[in-house]
């Protein structure tokens, strides 16, 4: 299992270098002078600051030397600098990856174990009004757009019902300390964390129903009833563990879906997440910290993959444990 | 051996035709009428409302179904909301439809050639499919039109960027499965070229799953260019629903109408061609779907 | 007669099982009775859709949903187990009837332990603490010859080979000693070597236990080796009853004879030694698949082919035996240049087919055509069958329109009627799909024919009428065959010399007739031996 681990980091890495190589050449798909687009709009007169991105990122230089003057500054975790925010890009995306962190994952977490649990009930019943229901509304929010359920659910949750906050991820000013503090974030965290898991609970419903039928018409199935077991059993130990497999490799595919999905709820919810500065960047142009934000949230899909794949491997004994 | 066996009864029944079974599936049928509302409402918005949607037309903030001449109401300022929709249906169908053939003119021919030539070609083309596959697909689509500049074209380059990956990753194995199917042994053993193989004996096989996955990937690529107009990266001369959803954000409290009907637009439409890509894998791939 | 009636375990009568609407007939088993007596073993014969697979699921309560019980009883000691509710049939199934599975492969849940699944058995029928259960698990699985018994129980499936696998299922099956015993082709999807272990395991389980056996086959061979009472069923009725020996003997329906003589016999018919001009010759032919392997992973190495060398003479069929992973099918795609050899040889009279590329290659192939194994893969299901065979020849630059002639031609050659052409191959069975694949080979007028198991997945009467067929084309058409396949009694039939192969390699290659009077490797002995019912045939 370490052996393993080790390999898909080592991978992982590879295909981190190889976004950041890619970063490297958006960065001169844009049109005009790469300083000036590192520099941003904000940046555009200051003559002394563009000489120093020219000397540093070797701008002067052929190609190959700039392509290594800019991963050596990316592998010192040195992502430039934000004219506009007057700050380093790691240190603003230090900030705010934690927020980013607890949304995705409360949604990853929420989306998923809903999904499985509304998709096998749907299996279990299939072809009954329970199953045509929860299908129904699986394909009615994997149709829905992420941002404008959010401003739906503020509508109805915020503004009428006053139920949850509409924006943020605490309570300004009120100064809350330990679990009062937590509760707060959480009851922020509420809206925003279902409102991206919507989206990923339709994906997860439809693909657990359909692997539990595929299943269920299993040799081994047959087999688990010969025994005389009862039906909650075979579909608990025998079908579900089974039609498992199926999502968690897409749970680990869909992955960069739900970091990208968090730069429209963080925007609709103003919470403070790398999501929010990414948008932010967008609308200061201000390339170098869109970028940055581009490589750390391809890093946090890189992450989200390794654990899907190491909780795949810890399920089916079949791929074998180098 | 001389005796002529009469032909049996056909082991298995034979199929109903694809199209009866599509026409069977209620959702399908759903879904081409509202498909079919929004091509009308394109190809009627310069007919219906001839002059610019971004024009102020009445006062702003008109709730909707109060003025007979604005029905879903005004925007902040006071532009017709039915007309920003119908002028609006026009956008995302291009953008859906042309990105997703983009997609397809990059994955088909990638996945093919790594079913078929297999090896280090193979590994090589797979590699390249999984960076873009792990990379998330929004963020990217948000620094390419942020990068080229918003437009019609940047958009639609950026969807298509984003979202061949799974075609390739399907015809792939479409193909891998084929070539070592007998029917194209028995090709390869009967002296047919390598393109009659590929022409005759496997793509049309391909086709169906591709046709699926096509009509699903216009509906992501609608969703994915409603939320870059949302976030304001959109072309800024066109009209389109995700930036109605974006103008009106601001005064969601005083005004729901000008998010909420952009919105349920590209839900329907969405919807709709989910719908019909459910219909379409239901007729043309029965083995895939038999749980229904 | 009263003792008897005694020992009667299960007391089938008057089944009938109805298909759902709009099938090939109306019901799958139509009035079936027979009795299951203790210590006894009754063989359910029969071609593919007789209905046997139905009646054995029907006695485990495990009919597909469309198919409904409509008339008779299924007699447990006092219960009909047709009436019962689906908790009465749970402590039925497992406690007082058990069933094996056709594929060990699939039969298993592959993401639990062996142990644990057989542990599941007491569990689902309250028996035993989980502490017992292991221990028992652990004894059943050396009563049924599993090897390292403490080890096996914790492995999972796919560390098992197939035998070892169908050996756990009867475990599992024998766990709560039932006094039924249903199974359902338990020795198809093997290797004849481990199907004749697990034939000798169930008769000895049932006879130690005293058990009822209901056991399931196509094959008469194993009904040979097993049954003591034999019932032969033909589209769901009845056709035949009797005890082994007669029906075997002495079988009285005309069906019955006609599948009998059906089975081939493993006397090899006298065939005048063949000496001719070589048609096709190998030599030295090497291939080893390398699979797995990349940045810190070993690789792991089959040998498909370890210097096979042979010549197969003009107007000669000379026969490839071998259990599956043999290399035999690996062997016959290298002879066609479907796979590249490492190294080797194969030269097609004075060419030397190795050595050709592009479009030389393309076409010296029509000089050697073949005969695929699956009727249902082998042909393309979106092409008519006209053009299926017409298709060669146009590659060949034959005008369409005289290919289309030939394709009628062949059609009538290979016995289908000629409105056939304008079909799609799902209007056909599984015999007409193989006699239009026999068809597409023969349309580029070959040399050389390669069956590859080309007759292994028909009906015993079915494969008859196709083995005749193919050779009665050879003789006219002067071919050259190279024949695989994994069936002695078939390789008996139609070769004139056979060659065994086992991991690769060829262990032994000589006539027919000199292979089967005088084996000399211990592994063809081992294999003839293994064939089922031969004891009985020779007594």
């Amino acid at each position: 299992m370490l052996g393993f681990v080790a390999r898909r980091i080592a991978k992982g890495i590879v295909v981190l270098l190889a976004i950041v190589v890619l970063n490297f050449f958006l960065i001169r798909l844009a049109p005009g002078d790469p300083a000036l687009v590192m520099a941003g709009e904000a940046g555009a007169g200051d003559e002394a600051f563009i000489a120093q991105l020219r000397e540093k990122f070797a701008l002067d230089q052929p190609l190959p030397s700039q392509l290594g003057a800019y991963l050596r500054s990316i592998a010192g975790l040195d992502l430039g600098y934000s004219v506009r925010q007057q700050m380093p890009v790691a240190t603003l995306i230090g900030e705010r990856l934690p927020a980013t962190l607890l949304l995705t994952g409360s949604a990853f977490v929420v989306s998923l174990s809903l999904g499985v649990l509304l998709g096998s009930l749907a299996a279990r019943r299939a072809g009954t009004l329970a199953d045509t229901t929860i299908t129904g509304l699986a394909l009615l929010f994997y149709a829905t757009p992420l941002f404008w359920v959010s401003l739906m659910a503020i509508i109805l949750f915020s503004v009428r019902l006053e139920w949850l906050p509409s924006f943020g991820f605490e309570t300004v000013g009120a100064g809350y300390t330990g679990l009062a503090r937590a509760l707060d974030i959480a009851h922020h965290l509420v809206l925003p964390a279902l409102t991206l898991g919507l989206f990923f609970m339709a994906v997860y419903v439809r693909m657990t129903r359909s692997s539990m039928l595929e299943v269920s018409r299993l040799d081994f199935v047959k087999t688990a009833r010969a025994k005389g077991l009862t039906e909650g059993v075979i579909q608990r130990r025998h079908i579900l563990r089974n039609a498992l497999l199926p999502v968690v490799t897409l749970a680990g595919l869909q992955a960069g879906t739900l970091v990208g999905g968090a730069v429209l709820t963080e925007t609709v919810f103003a919470w403070p997440g790398i999501g929010r500065l990414m948008y932010e960047a967008l609308l200061q142009r201000d390339y170098n910290l869109l970028l940055g934000v581009f490589v750390v949230s391809s890093a946090m899909v890189l992450v989200f993959n390794l654990v899907t794949d190491v909780v795949y491997r810890a399920v089916d004994p079949r791929i074998e444990v180098a | 051996m001389s005796n002529a066996l009469p032909l049996a009864a056909p082991a298995r029944p034979r199929r109903r035709g694809p199209l009866a079974a599509f026409l069977r599936h209620p959702g399908a049928v759903i879904g081409l009428v509202i498909l079919a509302l929004v091509v009308a409402a394109a190809l009627l918005a310069p007919v219906l409302y001839p002059t610019s949607p971004w024009r102020m037309v009445q006062r702003p903030f008109v709730p909707p179904f109060t003025l007979e001449r604005v029905p879903l109401g005004t925007d902040a300022l006071g532009r017709d909301i039915a007309a920003g929709l119908m002028h609006g249906a026009g956008v995302s169908l291009i953008v859906g439809l042309v990105s997703t053939l983009a997609a397809l003119l990059i994955g088909v021919p990638l996945g093919a050639l790594a079913g078929y030539l297999g090896g280090r070609v193979d590994d090589a083309l797979m590699r390249f499919t999984e960076l873009f596959q792990t990379v998330p697909s929004f963020a990217l689509a948000i620094v390419l039109v942020a990068i080229l500049q918003p437009s019609l074209s940047s958009m639609i380059l950026a969807i298509a960027l984003v979202s061949w990956p799974p075609v390739t990753r399907l015809v792939r194995g479409e193909v891998l499965s084929l070539r070592s199917r007998e029917y194209v042994q028995a090709a390869i053993v009967t002296g047919q070229t390598t393109f009659t193989i590929l022409r005759r004996e496997v793509l049309p096989n391909t086709l169906s799953p591709i046709v699926v996955l096509a009509s699903l990937m216009v509906a992501t690529a609608i969703l994915l260019e409603s939320s870059l107009s949302f976030l304001g990266l959109g072309d800024p001369n066109r009209m389109s629903w995700g930036f109605m959803v974006g103008a009106g954000r601001t005064v969601i409290r005083q005004a729901w109408w000008i998010t909420a009907f952009p919105g349920l637009v590209i839900l329907l439409t969405v919807l709709a061609l989910n719908l019909i890509g459910e219909g379409l894998n239901d007729a043309l791939n029965p083995r895939l779907s038999r749980e229904r | 007669m009263d003792a008897d009636t005694q020992r009667v375990a299960v007391a089938v009568r008057n089944l009938s099982l109805a298909l759902p609407e709009g099938g090939d007939r109306a019901n799958a088993v139509d009035g079936v009775s027979f009795d299951l007596v203790a210590g006894e073993i009754l063989c359910l014969v029969g071609e593919s859709g007789s209905g046997k697979s139905m009646c054995a699921h029907a006695l485990m309560g495990l009919l597909p949903k469309a198919v409904r019980p409509v008339s008779g009883t299924i007699r447990l000691g006092e219960t009909d187990l047709l009436a019962q509710d689906d908790a009465a049939w749970r402590d039925t199934r497992g406690r007082r009837i058990a069933m094996v599975f056709q594929e060990p492969m699939t039969a298993l849940n592959p993401l639990m332990r062996i142990g644990d699944q057989m542990a599941e058995v007491f569990e689902a029928h309250g028996q035993l603490t989980p502490k017992e259960r292991r221990a028992r698990a652990v004894a059943l699985a050396g009563e049924v010859g599993l090897p390292n018994p403490e080890q096996i129980v914790r492995s999972y499936p796919h560390q098992l080979s197939g035998g070892q696998r169908q050996r756990a299922m009867i475990a599992m099956a024998l766990a709560l000693e039932p006094a039924v015993l249903v199974a359902d082709e338990p020795t198809t999807a093997l290797d004849v070597t481990t199907q004749a272990q697990i034939l000798k395991l169930i008769r000895d389980l049932q006879r130690r236990r005293n058990m009822a056996v209901l056991f399931i086959t196509h094959d008469f061979g194993v009904v040979a080796e097993i049954a003591d009472r034999v019932l032969v069923l033909r589209h769901g009725k009845v056709v035949e009853e009797g005890p082994a020996s007669a029906v075997l003997g002495r079988p009285q329906a005309p069906y019955t004879r006609t599948l009998l003589s059906a089975v081939p016999t493993m006397d090899p018919p006298t065939r005048p030694p063949l000496s001719g001009p070589k048609a096709v010759e190998v030599v030295g032919l090497q291939k080893t698949y390398v699979t797995g392997g990349g940045l810190w992973r070993a690789k792991r190495r089959t040998a498909a082919a370890r210097d096979v060398a042979f010549a197969l003479h003009r107007g000669e069929t000379l026969g490839l035996v071998g259990e599956s992973g043999s290399g035999k099918s690996s062997v016959a795609r290298l002879v066609m240049r479907l796979i590249e050899p490492d190294s080797g040889r194969v030269r097609l009279g004075d060419t030397d087919l190795t050595g050709l590329k592009g479009e030389a290659l393309r076409q010296a192939r029509s000089r050697i055509q073949m005969v695929f194994q699956d009727p249902f893969a082998s042909l393309n299901p979106r092409r008519s069958v006209g053009r299926i065979i017409a298709d060669g020849p146009v590659a060949h630059g034959v005008p369409l329109s005289e290919a289309m002639e030939r394709a009628r031609r062949l059609l009538g050659l290979v016995g289908l009627d000629e409105k056939a052409l304008e079909r799609f191959p799902h209007e056909f069975s599984g015999g007409q799909r193989q006699r239009i694949g026999i068809a597409r080979a023969l349309a580029l007028e070959p040399e050389v024919l390669v069956a590859d198991e080309a007759v292994s997945a028909l009906d015993v009467s079915v494969q008859a009428q196709v083995l005749a067929l193919l050779e009665d084309l050879k003789a006219r058409l002067g071919l050259s065959m190279l024949f695989i396949t994994h069936d002695l009694r078939v390789a008996a039939q139609i070769c004139d010399r056979i060659a065994v192969m086992r991991q690769g390699e060829i262990v032994e290659l000589k006539t027919a007739s000199a292979l089967f009077a005088n084996p000399e490797h211990p592994y063809t002995r081992a294999l003839l031996d293994a064939v089922p019912g031969r004891v009985r045939q020779a007594a």
